[in-house]
């Protein structure tokens, strides 16, 4: 992950504290934050506001052959998770014995190494999800 | 001392990977049953390779800090002796996860395993003098030992983080003390890997000396005795050390063993003092008095004493440290060196 250093600054709040956006006039909530409401356009009124840390999964996978980077914690699962709030994102599971990575489980936001530019440079930290 | 300042929050994060010290005996040819029972560690933490002191940090952290306002935490201090980064600081990391970016300031700690502690200091004097409302110390470790060396066999991984504040105190803190000696016990140099130790060295001239040396000033100070407190934290390199200064300075085992978490999760450095602290903040009594003395190579000590309030019963952390132990997951050997990236080609 060469060069990555202004892609880890700049993604670093939505990456720590799952920071994505509201639109205050329908309510629909984004993770990642939208510049521009898909369902009111001009009439936005997109606020940050911090997601859930807490869902469930909807659907998984098990990664053996890992991108560049990442061959180390290989294997390990992917899920697309749905948060309390609805909103649905992708993380890495972690810490969770694979018995228990079904889908439905419950899962809980962790704080982790999500990947790092070499053993020099920056190290980009963020969320994980861990089966509750 | 501090004018009704005292802890406001507390929590606590253990990895859940263990390994038994007797696995690490077994590779090394060493009798593991003896060695555990010389230091009275079962078994350890160990670390997963996306974690370090940093995540560990910020795990402690958000649970100390879930029912406050992020943005009301005018300082956060990260004590550890494996950060992630050389200059870089961890603290930063902790407080944008938080929230309480940017009016605040932060800073890294290091004093062997007592930084977490001198931390408290920092946050304590900071409040009480009226410059910040509330502010965070935490211990954060994912303690290094080299391959065979008895470190090895006693160094853990673990955070332990402490609020600190003046509204809805959960522990007062009546005062602290400190005890502090130029005294060369254990080290890492610039740029090595691992630590060194100056073996029996570590015991008598530096740990008990340090220890005792900072609770017996606290005593004087004060006016208190081992008899008026009904908790005795000290800080864990081993699972022998606290008992054997508990009962020089006069405690029961039985005011000793409920912070005693080191014969469970080795010696987790800058999180030890801390994590046995929280341990003992699980289940006490509104009432009740701790003495916790911290220890840190170099060599140091703080002492803190302690008296808890009512409110503990609204801010007790939701799972209790002994229970979060309960939760684990045993490697082997070969699965511990990848995770802690002991192979030189990872």
């Amino acid at each position: 992950m060469k060069d990555a250093l202004p892609l880890i600054w700049r993604r670093s709040k939505e990456r720590y504290r799952l920071l994505g956006n509201r639109c205050q006039s329908c309510n629909q909530a984004y993770y990642p934050s939208r510049k521009i409401c898909s369902k009111c356009r001009r009439a936005s009124k997109l606020v940050p506001e911090e997601m859930p840390k807490k869902g469930k999964v909807i659907s998984f996978t098990q990664v053996f052959s890992a991108p560049e980077g990442f061959e180390n914690e290989a294997p390990y699962f992917l899920a697309l998770i749905e948060l309390d709030n609805g909103v649905i994102i992708l993380s890495q599971i972690v810490d969770s014995p694979s018995e228990r990575i079904v889908i439905g489980a419950p899962v809980k936001m962790v704080f982790r190494r999500v990947f790092e530019d070499g053993s020099q440079g920056a190290i980009a930290y963020g969320f994980k999800f861990k089966v509750e | 001392m501090f004018n009704g300042v005292g802890i406001t929050g507390y929590g606590t994060y253990v990895p859940r990977m263990r390994i038994k010290i007797e696995e690490i005996a077994r590779v090394w040819g060493k009798d593991g049953a003896s060695l555990s029972k010389s230091l009275n560690i079962k078994e350890k933490t160990v670390a997963a390779y996306d974690e370090d002191s940093c995540t560990l940090a910020v795990e402690a952290a958000r649970v100390a800090c879930r029912n406050v306002d992020a943005s009301k935490i005018g300082a956060v201090f990260v004590g550890s002796e494996s950060p992630p980064y050389a200059v870089k600081p961890s603290s930063t990391v902790v407080a944008e996860a938080l929230g309480s970016t940017p009016n605040m300031t932060a800073a890294d700690l290091e004093f062997a395993c007592k930084a977490g502690t001198a931390g408290i200091q920092s946050a304590l004097a900071m409040v009480a003098c009226g410059m910040i409302e509330s502010g965070l110390a935490i211990g954060s470790d994912t303690a290094q030992g080299r391959p065979n060396d008895v470190l090895e066999f006693s160094s853990g991984s673990g955070a332990g983080a402490i609020l600190v504040g003046k509204e809805k105190v959960i522990a007062l803190v009546e005062a602290t003390y400190s005890f502090s000696t130029d005294t060369p016990d254990f080290w890492r140099r610039s740029h090595a890997e691992f630590p060194k130790h100056a073996g029996r060295f570590t015991g008598k001239p530096a740990y008990f000396k340090h220890v005792a040396g900072a609770a017996n000033r606290l005593f004087q100070e004060l006016g208190t005795k081992a008899e008026d407190y009904d908790y005795a934290v000290f800080h864990q390199p081993n699972g022998q050390f606290p008992l054997k200064v508990g009962e020089q300075l006069g405690f029961e085992k039985e005011k000793v063993l409920p912070g005693m978490v080191t014969p469970l999760i080795g010696n987790t450095y800058s999180g030890a003092t801390m994590i046995a602290l929280c341990a003992v903040l699980d289940v006490a009594k509104p009432g009740q008095r701790i003495l916790a003395v911290s220890y840190g190579s170099g060599a140091g000590s703080d002492a803190f004493s302690l008296s808890v309030t009512d409110e503990i019963e609204n801010a007790r952390q939701p799972v209790p440290v002994f229970e979060q132990i309960k939760d684990k997951e045993y490697v082997d050997y070969a699965l511990y060196v990848k995770h802690r990236r002991k192979l030189k080609s990872l």
